[in-house]
């Protein structure tokens, strides 16, 4: 096994720790912007979309890499903005939190 | 690899971990995100002095990250809070499918024997970026009502998956261990497209947050597949984070509706009859409907009431007609609150995203645990636009597909009002048996229509 394969390895395993350690504690009213955030960062596909779109010159591989970059970037794009949307509205809410409790405080947008 | 692209990718890292961290507590959950997309972006700049662009090269990623940042950001700007779940399934297919496709070109660049720790996970990638592209466009269906929520089965079905499954494996073996054939994994490609379709026709609508969540999941280690095909840190370590992260939260998404995550993907099948049955020996039953002015005094003479809001709430947008009915019933000094089940809507937290835009107050909102004792103490509770939620078969009716789901104690209320578009099974496609209960007054109609009338009755009264 080369030394960079068991780098990766262990980057890997790590990081799955990490990943459930830190989510651990998520209480139910996150869960959808929590899954929403999750599927904005794995748009990090797009750095690999741009690796192999960048030395593309064969038809097959211009198309495979267009179509990569497209869709890669839709996802962290829409995926940081429709996350923060849904993450906005609780904001509002507990900026209301210490004025007058039945009455609207924060006009909505 | 350069050092300086390598302390970068670390940096990225800490702001994915940072920003998942405080995306798990309301308080810094913005914040959190932010994060996030700073790692992002560093991420992203940090790879590009390390490219040799060709021509084409440059035009098609101008081309591709304008497109894809127009229809993200438009898609994301423009999509209405009820829809925000099929949005979610939207932009985690497309991941899917980029990681394929990422997965396809390196698998193509290596030449006709590829090392297997270079093949493998490129194969692994392919598969699974597919299976979730597929898989989330079934579910954006789904949750669209571009077709339908009820479950779709088959005799058979589940062997006809398992002979896809199979087919899959041994092609993967077959590519991998003769992969001279080119292109040998476009049939691999097409198989687990039809294994995603296959997999995700058979659950229920109302189940289609989980599968959202474990193709999210899935989609994490595709990613990390590619990362390690491309040998890059920030793939391998973003999307085993999102893989990890992503597997926890769909266990604690099918914990939340008391059931196993076995039992969301694979309960449909031969429970559907037994429901379908259970609903037709139960025809010709009597429901009582009232008027606006009948429901209006009930309201204004009651101490406590609590709403009980569910997706028919937010499809008619009536999260601010509700609140207008909580404040005029507040100042005749009813007790109000609301009473939010951990799935109403169609996503964990979606209920309480609609009424914290309406300025329903923080304290007004209560959590199934908190409130379910409270129900018998209440004179009326008030369901708009929700029915799976308080369906009591969840309780006594072993056969039902919701059997076992936690649900809120609405028929313990003095008074139930059921305030529904019609007489339609809800989301899991079973009868209520509360329709039914003699305490129960139906009130049909669009729900903000229906609230609005109800404003009035309640001012009238």
């Amino acid at each position: 096994m080369s030394n960079e394969l068991l780098n990766e390895l262990t980057f890997f395993v790590l990081s799955i720790f990490v990943g459930i350690e830190v989510i651990s504690k998520v209480p139910t009213i996150l869960h959808t912007p929590l899954m929403s955030g999750t599927n904005a960062i794995h748009g990090i596909i797009l750095v690999g979309a741009i690796v192999i779109a960048a030395g593309a010159s064969s038809p097959v591989n211009i198309i495979l890499g267009l179509v990569a970059v497209t869709l890669a970037t839709t996802n962290v794009v829409g995926g940081f903005v429709v996350t923060d949307r849904m993450l906005e509205m609780f904001k509002g809410r507990s900026a209301q939190r210490p004025s007058t409790p039945t009455k609207e405080s924060t006009p909505t947008k | 690899m350069n050092t300086l692209i390598e302390l970068a990718y670390l940096v990225a890292a800490v702001c994915f971990i940072l920003g998942l961290k405080q995306l798990s507590s309301p308080k810094g959950a913005r914040n959190g995100n932010f994060i996030a997309a700073v790692g992002m972006v560093i991420a992203l700049l940090a790879t590009l002095p390390l490219l040799h662009f060709t021509t084409a090269g440059v035009i098609i990623i101008a081309i591709g990250v304008v497109i894809g940042a127009a229809i993200g950001s438009v898609g994301a700007r423009m999509v209405k809070m009820t829809a925000i779940p099929q949005m979610v399934a939207l932009f985690n297919g497309v991941g899917g499918g980029a990681a394929a496709l990422v997965a396809v070109a390196e698998l193509l660049s290596f030449g006709r024997h590829p090392a297997f720790a270079e093949a493998f996970p490129s194969v692994f990638s392919i598969v699974i970026g597919s299976i979730s592209f597929a898989g989330s466009m079934v579910a954006f269906a789904k949750l669209q009502e571009l077709m339908t929520g009820t479950p779709i089965t088959y005799p058979g079905q589940q062997i006809v998956n398992g002979i896809l499954a199979a087919a899959i494996f041994g092609f993967v073996i077959a590519v991998l261990a003769v992969a001279s054939i080119p292109f040998s994994f476009i049939s691999l490609m097409v198989l687990a497209l039809v294994l995603g379709v296959a997999f995700v026709l058979p659950i229920g609508g109302a189940d289609m947050p989980v599968v959202i969540s474990l193709l999210n999941a899935f989609t994490g280690l595709a990613v990390a597949a590619s990362g390690f095909t491309l040998n890059n840190f920030a793939l391998i370590v973003a999307g085993t984070l999102v893989g990890a992260s992503g597997s926890l939260l769909t266990k604690l998404m099918s914990d939340a509706m008391g059931r196993s995550l076995g039992n969301v993907l694979f309960g449909a099948f031969g429970q559907t009859r037994a429901g379908a049955a259970a609903v037709a020996g139960k025809e010709g039953r009597s429901v009582r409907s009232g008027t606006a002015e009948d429901i209006g005094t009930l309201l204004a003479y009651s101490q406590r009431v609590i709403i009980v809001p569910g997706y028919g709430l937010a499809v008619a947008q009536a999260q601010h007609a509700a609140r207008e009915l909580a404040e005029v019933l507040e100042k005749r000094g009813v007790e109000v609150t609301y009473a939010i089940h951990p799935v109403a809507g169609r996503m964990p937290g979606h209920m309480n995203v609609l009424l914290a835009e309406a300025n329903v107050p923080y304290e007004q909102l209560k959590e199934m645990d908190e409130v379910n004792d409270e129900f018998k103490n209440a004179d009326v509770a008030l369901i708009v636009g929700a029915n799976d939620v308080v369906n009591p078969s969840a309780r006594n009716a072993p056969g039902s597909p919701i059997y076992g789901m936690p649900i809120l104690n609405a028929d313990q209320a003095k008074n139930i009002i059921f305030m529904k578009r019609s007489m339609r099974p809800g989301f899991a496609g079973i009868d209520n048996d509360l329709m039914y209960d003699p305490k129960t007054l139906m009130f049909f109609g669009d729900a903000k229509d229906s609230l609005t009338k109800l404003v009035n009755a309640v001012k009238a009264a």
